[in-house]
C-alpha cells in the first residue's frame, strides 16, 4: 500500500497526512508539478490553501499537473481522498459533487466535531473558511439516494451551515472521497483522537 | 532654518540627532541618507529610550544558545534540536487598520523565527482592546483577530494560545502583539550577521512598493492622534501564501547548505537589514537599487530603500552558490535579485545602475544613534480614572455570574476557534483546555509548553510588583502543564517615555522584570519595546507581555486545568494572598486605585517547583492558576470545562490569610494554584508548599462557602455566563 501526498504551494496539512498515511503504509509527496502517479496505490489531495486560494478555493489547484493526473488515476478507479481544501479541489474538478461555500457565520471555525458514519460516532477536528457543503437540492437527494454521503455532523455539531449536515461526499463509483474534517488529525491519543484513522482505512479498503 | 532642518524634523529627527548625523558622515546627508538615518534612528529600530534599561535583564543560561541582538532568541531542548521564539508588537498598525496591521504582525513575527533557520510550529497572541461596548473596540477585536486567523491560518502554523483583554485605556491605542515558537536543529541554526568580503547579497521573496513607507517612523514611534486615515497608507498588506513559499524557500536552501546569513526584512525595510548584518559582520555592503525588484515603477531610490513591503529576506551567498540559490527560488515560485556585494569598506553604499545615490558608514547608522536617559516622575495616584458597571448590592452567585461574564474573565473561545490550533500534529493541549499550550516534539523526543500574559490593569497599579507578577503568572502556567521555564521573551507596551509618568512605569517594570528573572532563573532571549502608545486621553496601561517557553519531558505526562473526575478532593496551593487591589471585581465596582501588595518570589517559585513535579508524576489530575476574577473564577473555569460540579467551603484560606470571605472568592494576586486529585496526593505537597484542601468535585452547581459568603450557581448558568463573549463581540 503506497499513498502519494499531493504537495501543491501553499499546502498547510501534507506532512501531517504523509504521517497519517504513513501509519497504514507508506507514503511519499507528490509535487503539483509531477505527472506521474506510478507506483502509487492511493492519493491524498490535503488542506491548506493551494496556491493562496485567493481566487476560490481549489479553484487553481484544479488545473494543476498533478489533479489531472489524479482525475485520470480516479477515472481508473484509483481510490482518492480529498481533505478540506482537497476536498474543494475534487468539488471544483468535477470528481465530486456539489461545492463548499464560505461557512454560514463568515468566520473560519477549527474544533473537535462528531462524525456520524451510519451508526458510529467519529470524533475529528474540522478547521476551515469554506466548508458548508452545497448542491442543489436534487442532487442532495439523488446522492443520498445513491449512499454517496459518506460522512454527516452529528446533530448540533454542524459547524458551517452544511445542506443536511453533510461533512464528507463520495463519487458514485466510491472510490473518490472528500470531507472537510480532518482525518489526519486524529490519528494520535495524545493530540485528540483516533478516530480518524478509521477514514484512511476505508479508501485504503476502496482499493481492489 | 535651511530646507534640511525642516525635513528631518518631518521625519521625526531632533535637531540634535540631525547635528549628530552631521558630524558623523562629515557633511549633509542627502535625502536618500537622511530617509535611512530616519528610520534607523526612530524609536522602534533604535531603542534610544529603552536600551539602557535593558541591560538590566539577565540574559545568559545554561541553555540558551542565541539570545538578543538575533533574529530572535533559541534555547536547547535537547537531542540536538533548539526552540527558537520572540515577540513583538504591531500595535499602531493595528490601531490604524486591525486587519493587515495583525496579519503582518504575524507574519513579520514568522519571518524573524525561520530567519534562524527554524520551522515556525507556533503562535500565540497577546491583544487589548477598549471595552466591547465600543463599536470602534468592537471592529479592531474583529479585525486583528480576522488578521491572525488570516495569516496563521493559511500559512499552516496553529496558533496555539494567547490572551485578549478590555481596558478603557486601550480605546484608541489597541495592543496586538504576537509571539512565535520554532523548532530547528541546532546545528543547523543560522545568524544574521554578514560574512565574506566579495559574496553576494540576495534579496528574496515579495518584489517592492510603496506600502509601509515609513511605518516604523510614522507610525511605531509616535502618538496617535486625530487624523490617523491619513496614515493608511504606512501601513503594510500581508500575503501568506508568498510567506509560505518563501518560508519552505529559506527552510530548503538551509538544509542544502547553500547561504552564509540570513535576515528577515522588517521596519526599514532593506536598510536595516542590510545594515544589520553589515554591522554584525563587520563588513560593508554595496546595494544597486536597481535590481530590486519593483511592483511599481518609478521609485525612488530612498523608497526602494526604505519600503516595508512584506515577505522579504536578504541572504548572504557565496557567489558560486547564487546560480543554485536562484533556481530553489523558483522552484518555489519566488522572487530573488542578487542585489549587492559584501566589502570591506565598512559602509553601506547604495548605488542605482553604477551611481552613488548614498553612502554611510555602517557604524554611524547603527550604533550612532544616540541614546537617551529617562526621567522618570512616578503620577501622584491612580490616574487612569474608573468606571462603575456592577452595582454594589449584587452577591453570591449572582456576583459570580457576573464576574464569568465579564470581557476580561469570560472564555475567548469566540476568538481562538477562528485559528487552527491543530496544523502540524503537535498540539497536545489546546486552548482553554490547559494554562499553558503544549506541543510535542516527536524529533527531540519530549515536549514543550508555551504561554504569554500580561495583565495590564495590575501593572499599571504598581508597574514593579505588577510586572513581577506577570512573569510569575507565566511561569505558573507552565507550571500547571509540568514545564519547566527555558527562556522568557518579552513585549514592553508603554506610553510616551519622554513624558515623566510613562518614563517612570517602563523604568519600574524593566526593574521587575529583571528582579522576577533573575530570581526564577529565566534568561531573557529577545524581546521587543513598543512606546508612544497614547490616545488623545493618555497613555495606555503600562503593558509588559512576557512569553515563556517550558521544558517538558513526556507529553503524555501534561495536566489540564479541567476537574477530571468526580470524588477528587480540590485543593489551593501556593503562597497565593487574596487581595481585591486591581483585582477584576474592584475594576467592576469603579474602586481601582494605585499600589498592589509585595510578592515573595521565592515562594511563588518553590510553589510552582511543587506543581510541575507532582503534573509530571501524574499525582494531580488538574491544575489551575489563580488570576483573574480570583479563586472563585478559577474554580467555576475547572469545573465548567470539566462538566462538574463541585462543593468548595474557603474557610481554610481565610484563616490562613486572615482575609474576608469576598476576599477570598474574588481577590487576586501571584502564587495561587488550583488543583484536583486524590486528597493525600494533593497532601503530600504541603513538605514543599503551602496547601489547604478545600474541597470535592462533584454534583451540577459550583456551590463555595467562605466565612460570611455563600454562593450557589447551576453549573449550566455558570457556563452560559463564561460563554457568553461571543453575543458582544460581534461588530455592529
Amino acid at each position: 500500500m503506497i499513498w502519494g501526498v499531493i504537495q501543491f504551494p501553499g499546502s498547510c496539512d501534507e506532512r501531517d497526512a504523509l504521517h497519517a498515511c504513513s501509519l497504514t503504509g507508506e507514503a511519499r509527496l507528490i509535487w503539483h508539478e509531477e505527472r506521474s502517479l506510478d507506483g502509487i496505490d492511493a492519493v491524498v489531495v490535503p488542506g491548506g490553501f493551494s496556491y493562496g486560494d485567493y481566487l476560490r478555493a481549489g479553484a487553481i489547484a484544479r488545473f494543476s499537473p498533478a489533479i489531472e493526473s489524479v482525475a485520470e488515476f480516479a477515472a481508473r478507479g484509483g481510490p482518492v481522498l480529498g481533505i478540506c481544501n482537497g476536498f474543494q479541489v475534487l468539488c471544483e474538478s468535477r470528481l465530486l459533487p456539489g461545492a463548499l461555500l464560505l461557512n454560514q457565520n463568515l468566520r473560519f471555525v477549527c474544533r473537535q466535531v462528531e462524525l456520524l458514519d451510519g451508526d458510529e460516532r467519529l470524533s475529528i477536528p474540522v478547521k476551515h473558511g469554506e466548508g458548508r457543503y452545497w448542491a442543489p437540492g436534487e442532487v442532495l437527494d439523488e446522492i443520498e439516494a445513491a449512499g454517496q454521503v459518506a460522512y454527516r455532523y452529528a446533530p448540533g455539531d454542524n459547524p458551517n451551515g452544511s445542506a443536511r449536515d453533510i461533512a464528507g461526499v463520495a463519487n458514485e463509483a466510491g472510490n473518490v472521497l472528500g470531507l472537510m474534517p480532518h482525518p489526519e488529525h486524529a490519528v494520535d491519543p495524545l493530540t485528540g483522537s483516533t478516530d480518524g484513522l478509521k477514514v484512511f482505512e476505508r479508501v485504503a479498503g476502496a482499493l481492489v | 532654518m535651511t530646507v534640511g532642518v525642516a525635513k528631518h524634523r518631518d521625519l521625526g529627527l531632533t535637531d540634535a540627532e540631525y547635528e549628530r548625523i552631521c558630524e558623523l558622515i562629515e557633511r549633509e546627508p542627502n535625502d536618500v541618507e537622511l530617509a535611512m538615518f530616519s528610520l534607523l534612528w526612530s524609536e522602534h529600530c533604535a531603542y534610544k529610550h529603552s536600551r539602557k534599561l535593558l541591560r538590566r535583564l539577565p540574559t545568559e543560561g545554561e541553555r540558551v544558545l542565541m539570545g538578543p541582538g538575533e533574529n530572535a532568541g533559541a534555547v536547547d531542548i535537547g537531542a540536538g534540536y533548539a526552540v527558537a521564539f520572540k515577540v513583538e508588537s504591531h500595535n499602531h498598525p493595528s490601531a490604524v487598520e486591525p486587519f493587515q496591521g495583525a496579519a503582518t504582525g504575524v507574519g513579520g513575527i514568522l519571518r524573524d523565527v525561520f530567519a534562524l533557520g527554524a520551522r515556525p510550529i507556533a503562535v500565540l497572541d497577546s491583544l487589548r482592546f477598549g471595552e466591547l461596548d465600543s463599536e470602534r473596540s468592537r471592529y479592531l477585536l474583529d479585525g486583528a483577530v480576522r488578521g491572525i486567523g488570516h495569516y496563521g491560518n493559511s500559512i499552516g502554523v496553529p496558533t496555539v494560545g494567547g490572551e485578549i483583554y478590555f481596558e478603557p485605556s486601550y480605546e484608541q491605542n489597541c495592543l496586538v502583539n504576537a509571539m512565535c515558537v520554532g523548532l530547528a536543529r541546532s546545528d543547523r541554526m543560522i545568524r544574521s550577521a554578514a560574512a565574506g568580503v566579495g559574496n553576494a547579497v540576495v534579496l528574496m521573496g515579495a518584489s517592492t512598493g510603496r506600502d509601509g513607507i515609513g511605518g516604523a517612523s510614522v507610525l511605531a514611534s509616535a502618538e496617535l492622534d486625530e487624523g490617523d486615515e491619513a496614515k493608511r497608507p504606512s501601513v503594510q498588506i500581508g500575503d501568506p501564501f508568498e510567506e509560505s513559499k518563501l518560508l519552505e524557500c529559506c527552510l530548503e536552501l538551509l538544509e542544502r547548505g547553500l547561504l552564509v546569513s540570513l535576515q528577515d526584512l522588517g521596519a526599514a525595510g532593506l536598510t536595516s537589514s542590510a545594515a544589520e548584518m553589515a554591522s554584525g559582520g563587520g563588513v560593508g555592503i554595496d546595494i544597486d537599487v536597481a535590481r530590486v525588484p519593483l511592483r511599481e515603477a518609478d521609485m525612488e531610490a530612498f523608497e526602494i530603500m526604505i519600503s516595508e513591503s512584506q515577505e522579504r529576506m536578504l541572504a548572504v551567498v557565496e557567489p558560486a552558490n547564487v546560480a543554485a540559490v536562484e533556481a530553489i527560488c523558483e522552484k518555489w515560485q519566488t522572487g530573488s535579485a542578487a542585489i549587492g556585494v559584501l566589502t570591506d569598506s565598512g559602509r553601506i553604499r547604495v548605488l542605482r545602475e553604477g551611481e552613488e545615490a548614498g553612502d554611510i558608514p555602517v557604524a554611524a547608522l547603527v550604533d550612532g544613534c544616540p541614546l537617551y536617559d529617562l526621567e522618570p516622575g512616578p503620577p501622584r495616584g491612580w490616574i487612569y480614572g474608573n468606571r462603575r458597571s456592577l452595582e454594589p448590592g449584587v452577591a453570591g452567585g449572582e456576583l459570580l455570574l457576573s464576574l464569568l461574564a465579564s470581557a476580561n474573565v469570560a472564555s475567548k473561545r469566540w476568538a481562538f476557534e477562528q485559528y487552527d490550533s491543530i496544523v502540524g500534529s503537535r498540539t497536545v493541549r489546546r486552548p482553554e483546555s490547559a494554562d499553558a499550550a503544549v506541543l510535542k516534539l516527536p524529533e527531540a523526543g519530549n515536549a514543550i509548553a508555551v504561554a504569554i500574559d500580561g495583565n495590564g490593569r495590575r501593572v499599571a497599579c504598581d508597574p514593579r510588583r505588577g510586572t513581577i507578577e506577570a512573569v510569575l503568572e507565566c511561569a505558573q502556567n507552565l507550571a500547571c502543564v509540568g514545564a519547566a521555564p527555558l527562556g522568557l521573551t518579552n513585549c514592553l507596551n508603554f506610553g510616551n517615555p519622554e513624558k515623566p509618568g510613562p518614563a517612570w512605569q517602563l523604568d519600574e517594570a524593566v526593574s521587575g522584570l529583571a528582579e522576577a528573572c533573575s530570581a526564577l532563573g529565566v534568561p531573557v532571549v529577545g524581546g521587543n519595546v513598543s512606546l508612544y502608545n497614547e490616545g488623545p486621553e493618555g497613555p495606555i496601561y503600562p503593558t509588559p507581555v512576557v512569553g515563556m517557553v517550558g521544558d517538558l519531558p513526556d507529553p503524555a505526562r501534561s495536566a489540564g486545568s479541567s476537574f477530571l473526575r468526580q470524588g477528587d478532593a480540590i485543593a489551593i496551593a501556593g503562597p497565593f494572598a487574596p487581595s481585591l487591589a486591581g483585582a477584576e471585581l474592584t475594576k467592576l465596582r469603579g474602586e481601582l486605585d494605585a499600589g498592589l501588595p509585595a510578592v515573595e518570589i521565592e515562594a511563588v517559585a518553590a510553589a510552582c517547583e511543587a506543581v510541575r513535579d507532582a503534573v509530571r508524576e501524574g499525582r494531580v489530575a488538574s491544575a489551575h492558576d489563580v488570576s483573574d476574577g480570583g479563586l472563585a473564577c478559577a474554580i467555576a473555569e475547572s469545573a465548567i470545562g470539566g462538566g462538574l460540579g463541585c462543593r468548595v467551603d474557603l474557610d481554610p484560606l481565610i484563616e490562613l490569610r486572615g482575609c474576608s470571605g469576598e476576599t477570598a472568592l474574588f481577590g487576586e494576586g501571584p502564587g495561587g494554584f488550583l488543583l484536583s486529585g486524590a486528597a493525600a496526593e494533593l497532601e503530600r505537597l504541603a513538605a514543599l508548599t503551602e496547601v489547604a484542601v478545600i474541597g470535592v468535585v462533584g454534583g451540577k452547581a459550583i456551590e463555595i462557602e467562605a466565612g460570611e459568603q455563600s454562593l450557589s450557581a447551576p453549573l449550566a448558568e455558570a457556563k452560559a455566563a463564561w460563554g457568553s463573549l461571543a453575543d458582544r463581540a460581534e461588530p455592529a
